[in-house]
């Protein structure tokens, strides 16, 4: 699979990620290496495997609805980049 | 005051009144402080250990200490501690502080565990050479001139290099059993969902798990069997009893043990690794053991299916860096979107941002059942595989890496190159059952090998009694 600026371009807006002309090449090169190694499971006939969607052996795990230990507000917002007194902030959203 | 080699000779020392847990811990402080160019640490926390220790030294007084009571523990910087910083070595972590502590490290302060810092690592576990960190890489202590293999390479260095009794790693695709094996030391990989991964800053959570780097395997089991079991913070964590696996060290019994002849053959593989692992096989078939050869078709498809589906979930789980409530946030941004950007193009390293990527792509509408179920479909066959050999094997004997110790820089340019270096770590990973890395000789230029053993699901104290009764018998030297 070969992946082209243009496509990159879309990959990376949905990561929300952006990269300089220079990255993205370098980008661009890495991921059509890599994408063109994994594609070797193309090579496995899977049309009668179900896909494995879970690891865990743990199913339906139960509790009873009760209030519980949470964080509590200063705590949450304690790591904050910029926050007010109530409320993480970030900037404009609306020009 | 000389190396303790093992948790049974702190305690023996403890109980004669030969040391108490400062002098423990104040002899840690000290390695540390002289083999501060390793790079293992990142953060010691001297005062505060110190003062549990001080702590601790008065409930061994009173006879109310826990069972770890004298174990000194270093912890990946994975791992979150209340009130302590917590980096998963990257810079989109910078000065997070954690207002919870994981559910294992908490069950291990819990038995009086003393935890003396934190420990460098591949960036969110993505690498195998511990040159992704924002800390710097960690040195092989061994040779310096080669890397500690990763991601945890500083918890592998960190027990090597005696800086700590024993340390916490983390396993997606190797991360415990590959730095163990290039360091010379024995690390697990338990069963997927054996323990918590509550206060895990997550990379690939169908893989992730807490493992353990120790000098021998009774204090391996002992703090594996303290960390694991039922969480209610973690609903896929089994709930399953936890049997006392250091309890259960004794083996006696004849093993019927596969090898897969793909790992012995392939031209990657270290000629001397290949011997080593040859012998072993040849020494358990004269002690009376079956060894049989089996076929393992599936060995090139592994990376593979672990590449795709582990992007995919590192892309999701790191979403959640987005510079708005902890963490990095670009000071050049101008609104939300560029802020989500720049923050996060300026805030991971260049290896996290290549799996996001790629896990984004094998997601996307377009390509997600070419990539991501295709993959998830494979999965399934290498899990059923794996399990259905063991059940008519008790285990799987092969290398831990096709090759000791690299050099820095020696994989930088070529991702796939480096991601070769897991080729026999993860399909444990991809199939969730335990494996252990333990010590397997030296190569011609001194650096250690590894031996990698493999069990069933939740089998860690067949695992255990059958790597002690390896080590015990001399027949892994």
């Amino acid at each position: 699979m070969k992946v082209d600026t243009n496509s990159l371009k879309k990959i990376a807006h949905l990561a929300r990620l952006e990269f300089d002309e220079k990255g993205a090449k370098k980008m661009t090169r890495d991921m059509t290496q890599i994408l063109d190694w994994v594609e070797k499971l193309n090579e496995l006939d899977t049309s009668e495997v179900e896909p494995l969607i879970t690891m865990s052996s743990e199913v339906n795990i139960m509790r009873d609805d009760v209030v519980g230990e949470h964080l509590d507000h200063e705590k949450g917002l304690k790591n904050a980049p910029q926050r007010d007194s109530d409320y993480f902030r970030v900037p404009k959203v609306m020009e | 005051m000389e190396k303790f080699r093992s948790f049974d000779e702190i305690k023996k020392s403890l109980e004669n009144k030969e040391t108490d847990c400062r002098a423990i811990v104040n002899h840690y402080l000290k390695n540390i402080e002289t083999k501060a160019h390793l790079n293992a640490f990142v953060e010691v926390y001297g005062p505060s250990a110190l003062q549990q220790a001080a702590t601790i030294d008065e409930k061994l007084e009173k006879g109310t200490a826990g069972k770890l009571a004298g174990m000194v523990l270093g912890i990946k910087d994975v791992l979150c501690q209340e009130g302590k910083i917590a980096n998963a070595s990257s810079k989109i972590l910078e000065g997070f502080e954690s207002q919870f502590t994981a559910t294992a490290v908490q069950r291990l302060i819990d038995e009086d565990a003393i935890i003396i810092g934190r420990l460098n690592c591949d960036e969110f576990g993505m690498g195998s050479s511990n040159e992704n960190s924002v800390h710097g890489k960690v040195l092989n202590g061994i040779d310096e001139t080669r890397v500690p293999g990763g991601s945890s390479g500083g918890s592998a260095v960190a027990v090597q290099a005696n800086l700590c009794t024993v340390s916490l790693g983390t396993d997606t695709g190797g991360s415990v059993r590959q730095p163990a094996a290039f360091n010379g030391v024995i690390g697990i990989k338990p069963t997927y969902s054996r323990v918590s991964r509550f206060g895990l800053i997550a990379y690939a959570s169908s893989f992730d798990t807490i493992g353990v780097f120790s000098n021998n395997v009774k204090d391996n089991a002992l703090v594996l069997e303290i960390m694991a079991g039922p969480d209610d913070y973690d609903s896929t964590s089994s709930r399953k009893p936890v049997p006392a696996y250091s309890d259960l060290l004794h083996f006696d019994k004849p093993a019927k043990v596969a090898y897969l002849r793909e790992t012995v053959q392939g031209e990657a593989l270290q000629p001397e690794i290949k011997q080593r692992t040859l012998n072993v096989l040849e020494k358990l078939k004269n002690e009376g053991h079956v060894v049989e050869e089996v076929n393992f078709p599936l060995l090139e498809f592994v990376l593979p299916t672990y590449y795709i589906l582990t992007t995919a979930e590192a892309s999701s789980n790191l979403s959640r860096f987005d510079g708005v409530k902890y963490g990095y946030r670009s000071p050049n941004a101008h609104n939300l979107e560029s802020m989500y950007k720049l923050s996060r193009s300026e805030g991971f390293g260049e290896e996290v941002k290549r799996r996001i990527m790629l896990g984004t792509f094998v997601l996307s509408a377009s390509y997600y059942d070419a990539y991501f179920t295709k993959a998830q479909k494979v999965r399934r066959l290498i899990k059923e595989f794996t399990e259905d050999l063991l059940t008519k094997f008790d285990y799987i004997v092969l290398p831990t890496t096709p090759s000791t110790a690299f050099k820095f820089g020696e994989h930088s340019n070529d991702p796939v190159a480096m991601y070769l270096e897991d080729l026999f770590t993860v399909q444990a990973s991809v199939s969730g059952v335990p494996a252990i890395s333990i010590p397997n000789g030296k190569d011609g230029k001194g650096l250690p090998i590894g031996l990698q053993i493999m069990a069933n699901s939740f089998k860690e104290a067949e695992l255990y009694a059958f790597a002690n009764y390896l080590t015990r018998s001399g027949l892994n030297e």
